[in-house]
């Protein structure tokens, strides 16, 4: 990066203002799309992709690349837009969304677009990915990293404790979790049903390093990718505290829009917003 | 005539593939001693990974190794290495085609003292219905590392299984392994029995004493239970009077659901030895098991009868 690192901030909230964009445009109006934990980690995907992440879009297969596993895989949209502005494939590919024949399906599919890395959207097992790809990766004496991007919802999968069991026992400091706790999932609220707090504690216990910051300030954002790649034995887990819907006024906060439509009207006005 | 333990087989064909080839790694949930995975983590500690009594992490994070160039094989118990991790296999190996094998131990109603819970005679079927998937049964100890190198050549998701306990070898040793091939062990012309795994002994012993009652069984090892060559399947039946199916499965969803689809247009009688639509149990030995679900060459031979005579 050339300019300052203001200058940069400045730089990716704009990013992080048309990723959201992007989101609506391609979803619709009156149709279903996951805008809420999408837009809750369009700043974390737009740090990891236009800042953090050395990666090669004319060029998804570089074996020295860092990866991105999107365990959460029902917020692919955020992904797609993010790889459509980097320039994996033409921006006019994300108007065919969940189109019969498209290249982008309702979860990432690796076989079917450039830049995904593993096939998710099951929860709980894009971080057992994401672990073996850390491991492999060391056997391969590679310096890459591996980033998984999980939803606090997803926590009440047993798989994340099993991957996170084998993370600390295999010593793998080179995968980043970042744990989007935007509080809500399908159908309420995730203190209302199966409460995964104390999240920090429960990570540090399994053997993990820990740090939370609030995810849609792009600086601390930064700060904390920047200290997570620290050599020191231990996977690191980023908890982001998010809003779902970010972004979008009337999706904020709401389980309405965890799979919803917005009317035209709320297109309009979404669009608007995030065009000012 | 030789025998040998199909687990001791693929523990050391395992080896052997690790010395050639560094990227052979292989995952185990806490079962090394009984898959004998655990020859390759003597020799090669730094690609053995334990991944505890955790199945469902160990597949996905084998996933993830093979999405870095491994050629990962798992290990289990069948029962669970099939059951416990069935949307670990689907979802992240086999949309991807990736290069995962999952080794099924114990299979059938091998473990035949650990009863129900430990015997898996839905593997197959499982396994068979989840598209890019291969599916492998090898018939003895020879067949065995023979498939086990040509998995590892193969690059996309295999699922293979293993009987617990000692075989007779019946594979000729001077006969190739090819992914997908059935083979004639034997060759006759009234009657074609279609045999998976262990039951191929038992086809092998019944064409024996057919002879002897004047009635020529031809038998046919299908150790590749998909893909399915159909035209090679139909040829193989062209002129036969009957036709049998022999497992060590469900009636359900294995080899007989196999064999009759790929003989959906050509009109033959097919009978089917295999375990009715019931759990195992535990018995003091695996004869005994077999004998009690008429999985054997006595109940090929009365299906063959019932048609023919």
């Amino acid at each position: 990066m050339d300019c300052t690192l203001d200058c940069t901030i400045e730089d990716l909230k704009k990013k992080a203002k048309a990723i959201r964009l992007n989101i609506v445009k391609m979803v619709g109006p009156e149709v279903a799309g996951h805008f809420g934990g999408s837009c809750s980690i369009a700043d974390i995907v737009t740090a990891l992709y236009f800042y953090k992440m050395k990666h090669r879009p004319d060029n998804p297969g570089w074996e020295e690349r860092d990866r991105l596993i999107l365990s959460k895989g029902h917020a692919a949209i955020v992904q797609y837009a993010a790889l459509a502005m980097c320039g994996y494939f033409p921006m006019e590919e994300l108007w065919n969304l969940k189109k019969l024949g498209s290249i982008l399906q309702g979860h990432p599919d690796m076989m079917k677009t450039p830049g995904i890395e593993a096939n998710t959207g099951s929860l709980g097992q894009g971080l057992s990915m994401a672990c073996g790809i850390a491991a492999g990766a060391r056997l391969d004496k590679k310096d890459y990293k591996v980033y998984c991007v999980i939803g606090d919802g997803e926590l009440a999968e047993g798989q994340i404790w099993e991957a996170a069991m084998a993370a600390s026992y295999y010593k793998l400091d080179n995968l980043i979790g970042i744990l989007d706790c935007n509080k809500i999932q399908a159908t309420g609220f995730i203190t209302e049903r199966f409460d995964t707090n104390p999240l920090n504690e429960k990570w540090m216990s399994f053997g993990w390093d820990v740090t939370e910051i609030d995810g849609h300030d792009i600086k601390q954002i930064i700060d904390a990718l920047e200290q997570a790649g620290k050599a020191d034995g231990k996977p690191k887990m980023i908890i982001a505290h998010t809003v779902k819907g970010k972004g979008i006024p009337f999706a904020e906060n709401t389980a309405a829009f965890h799979n919803g439509m917005m009317s035209r009207e709320q297109y309009e006005m979404a669009c608007r917003y995030l065009t000012d | 005539m030789s025998i040998h333990n199909q687990r001791q087989v693929y523990g050391q064909t395992l080896v052997e593939l690790g010395r050639k080839n560094n990227n052979i790694v292989v995952l185990e949930a806490d079962l090394g001693k009984s898959t004998m995975s655990c020859l390759f983590q003597q020799e090669f500690p730094e690609r053995y990974f334990e991944m505890g009594i955790a199945e469902a992490n160990m597949v996905s994070f084998a996933a993830g190794l093979s999405l870095t160039g491994k050629t990962a094989f798992v290990n289990s118990f069948a029962v669970f290495a099939s059951g416990r991790t069935y949307d670990q296999i689907r979802q992240g190996v086999c949309i991807g085609k990736l290069n995962v094998k999952i080794i099924g131990s114990s299979a059938g109603l091998s473990d035949f003292g650990d009863g129900a819970t430990h015997q898996s005679i839905e593997d197959i079927a499982i396994m068979r219905a989840i598209p890019n998937m291969t599916v492998i049964v090898p018939c003895d100890g020879i067949e065995t590392k023979k498939a086990v190198m040509a998995i590892a050549d193969y690059n996309g998701p295999v699922y293979m299984r293993l009987c617990r306990n000692d075989l007779e070898d019946i594979y000729p040793e001077e006969l190739d392994f090819e992914i997908g091939k059935p083979r004639i062990l034997r060759d006759g012309t009234d009657a074609a029995v279609f045999a998976m795994g262990t039951m191929v002994s038992e086809g092998l012993k019944a064409a024996d004493r057919l002879e002897r009652e004047g009635i020529s069984a031809r038998v046919i090892n299908v150790s590749t239970i998909k893909p399915l060559d159909e035209d090679y399947i139909i040829e193989l039946v062209k002129g036969m009077k009957c036709v049998v199916t022999a497992e060590e499965h469900s009636c359900i969803g294995g080899l007989a659901a196999a064999i009759t689809y790929a003989l959906r247009k050509y009109p033959v009688p097919i009978e089917a030895v295999a375990v009715e639509d019931c759990f195992g149990q535990s018995a003091e030995s695996h004869k005994e098991l077999l004998e009690h679900y008429g999985l054997n060459a006595a109940n090929i031979i009365q299906k063959i009868e019932s048609v023919l005579l």
